[in-house]
């Protein structure tokens, strides 16, 4: 287990009683995060790029820091990194600069039921929109992808063909907690088709799981910042070069340009033909602190640190409310992250997280932005809780407490 | 303070007008696909006045509350009645601090009741 670390969080000082049990929707952010942005605004808050004065420099300095610091992260070059505002805008990005390129009528866009709406609804309405064909990877009861394990052997022949273009797949589902087996997964399609683009939603991994691209050998790595202790309105989208490179831009305007005439226009060399008009500055810049705090925190021990976590949780649970509880996702924890999603006796998921929050226990409830794994789990709501490097045991009791509260209420 | 009040608590472990009427004068049903809360309303009107009301469905223990409180201000009373009953009307009936995500919960039955004469 790691220390205690809820000094390092100020929202735990302002909100001592703070049961935070929903960092899969948002991270908390440390100090360090909060003075590199009060650093930014205070001290050089000036536009990048433009400007031939030292504070626009400066500015411009941090915020290209912080792409090589994402970029030594997950061990891509730094021209590879693009900064958006979230996952869902680097998923889009690829949807439309790169999905409306190469999806011809009677392709294949392969995707799983798990995925977040996120890495659903993009490709679904390409789908639709070209007249490829839409395929959805089911799961097993157990909350893993179903798909042909042979004699310990990965078979995705069902699934992928010469015809699939793009596969798009979560790393961590953020409502199973699944963590899918994505190396193996991206070679036996590579196998298939060499020329499969696979699209990977890494944001629930990101902030728990150690990501090296180059050991992956995906083709694209969404995530954002603020699940990983970063600010808000920053998101990574990582791209083969290659495939950055022959991409219409996604946005035009400001920024993404190097020359403008009346007739043409010629872009600029990616990640910046990507990034056009003024980003989150600050929040870029803040982001490398988030980035080093989980560094110098030790990304396996933070994954240790859940596993213990997630494990103490799922026994309490069983231990105090045995068959009341309904708890999803896989039993082995080497396959789950930190993200429990329950049902609780009838008990609506929405009653369950209003009377947690009476006791300051912040949970959430509802389909998790995950509307067809609900619909495939035959439930309308969860109720989710989900942990991270600042939650301790004393929470997870906490949230035991809580329920018995729920119970005594309702019953 | 909470919003489970005892009046709350009490209206959703025992709910006043839960059922339906067979051969109603006026059906009509709202659901919000984001929790799966779903109700279904019965009148009967007999001379321009709610004879009997009943409701019937799943939800949180918010929007069944909500409409059995509602549905019982509402019997015998003149079918114009029924314009009367917004969201200013439900909120200060049951009397609790509501968030603007529980509120839809609160106003499920004021959807069926809004669909009732349409």
């Amino acid at each position: 287990m790691l220390n205690n670390l809820k000094n390092d969080f100020p929202i735990f000082k302002n909100y001592p009683d703070l049961v935070y049990l929903d960092s899969t929707a948002m991270s908390l952010k440390p100090k360090v995060v909060l003075e590199k942005l009060v650093e930014y605004y205070s001290r050089y808050s000036a536009n990048i790029y433009r400007g031939v004065y030292k504070i626009s420099e400066k500015a411009t300095e941090e915020y290209e820091k912080t792409r090589q610091v994402v970029a030594d992260f997950i061990n891509a070059e730094k021209n590879e990194v693009v900064f958006t505002r979230n996952t869902t805008e680097s998923i889009n990005l690829v949807a439309y600069s790169l999905g409306r390129k190469i999806i011809d009528e009677g392709d294949e866009i392969v995707t799983t039921v798990m995925e977040h709406h996120s890495n659903f609804v993009p490709w679904q309405i390409l789908a639709l929109e070209t007249g490829a064909i839409f395929k959805i990877i089911d799961i097993k009861d157990d909350g893993s992808l179903n798909l042909n394990f042979q004699s310990g052997n990965l078979d995705l022949d069902e699934v992928i063909t010469k015809k699939t273009k793009i596969l798009a797949l979560t790393y961590t589902s953020n409502v199973l907690g699944t963590i899918n087996p994505l190396k193996e997964i991206i070679e036996k399609a590579k196998k298939i088709n060499p020329k499969i683009i696979i699209v990977v939603d890494a944001a629930q991994s990101a902030p728990h799981l150690k990501i090296d691209v180059k050991d992956l050998r995906g083709d694209f790595v969404a995530f954002s910042s603020h699940k990983m202790l970063g600010p808000t309105g920053v998101g990574v989208l990582w791209g083969r070069k290659e495939l950055l490179e022959e991409m219409y831009p996604f946005l035009y305007g400001g920024e993404m340009i190097s020359e403008v005439y009346l007739e043409k226009t010629i872009f600029k060399n990616p990640p910046h033909k990507f990034e056009a008009g003024t980003p989150s500055i600050g929040e870029v810049i803040a982001f490398k602190e988030a980035i080093k705090y989980l560094k110098s925190t030790g990304i396996d021990k933070i994954r240790q640190h859940e596993k213990e976590l997630t494990l103490y949780c799922l026994k309490i649970l069983k231990d105090e409310f045995g068959e009341k509880i309904k708890i999803f996702g896989p039993k082995n924890i080497e396959a789950r992250a930190g993200i429990i999603a329950f049902t609780f006796d009838n008990f609506h998921p929405h009653d369950i997280a209003s009377i947690l929050d009476d006791q300051s226990i912040a949970v959430r409830a509802g389909h998790h932005c995950a509307m067809p794994l609900h619909n495939r789990l035959k439930v309308n709501a969860t109720v989710r809780a989900s942990f991270y490097i600042y939650n301790n045991e004393s929470d997870v009791e906490k949230l035991v407490l809580g329920l018995k509260k729920v119970e005594k209420t309702l019953t | 303070m909470s919003i489970y009040t005892e009046i709350i608590l009490d209206h959703y472990q025992n709910p006043r007008n839960f059922g339906r009427i067979p051969n109603p004068s006026f059906h009509s049903q709202a659901s919000n696909p984001l929790c799966g809360d779903r109700l279904e309303l019965d009148i009967v009107v007999e001379e321009q006045k709610i004879k009997d009301i009943k409701f019937q469905g799943v939800g949180c223990a918010i929007s069944i509350a909500s409409a059995s409180l509602v549905t019982e201000t509402l019997k015998n009373k003149d079918l114009l009645y029924l314009k009367k009953i917004d969201k200013n009307f439900i909120i200060k009936l049951l009397n609790i601090d509501l968030g603007v995500n529980r509120l839809k919960c609160a106003l499920l039955i004021l959807e069926a009741i809004k669909k009732l004469l349409v």
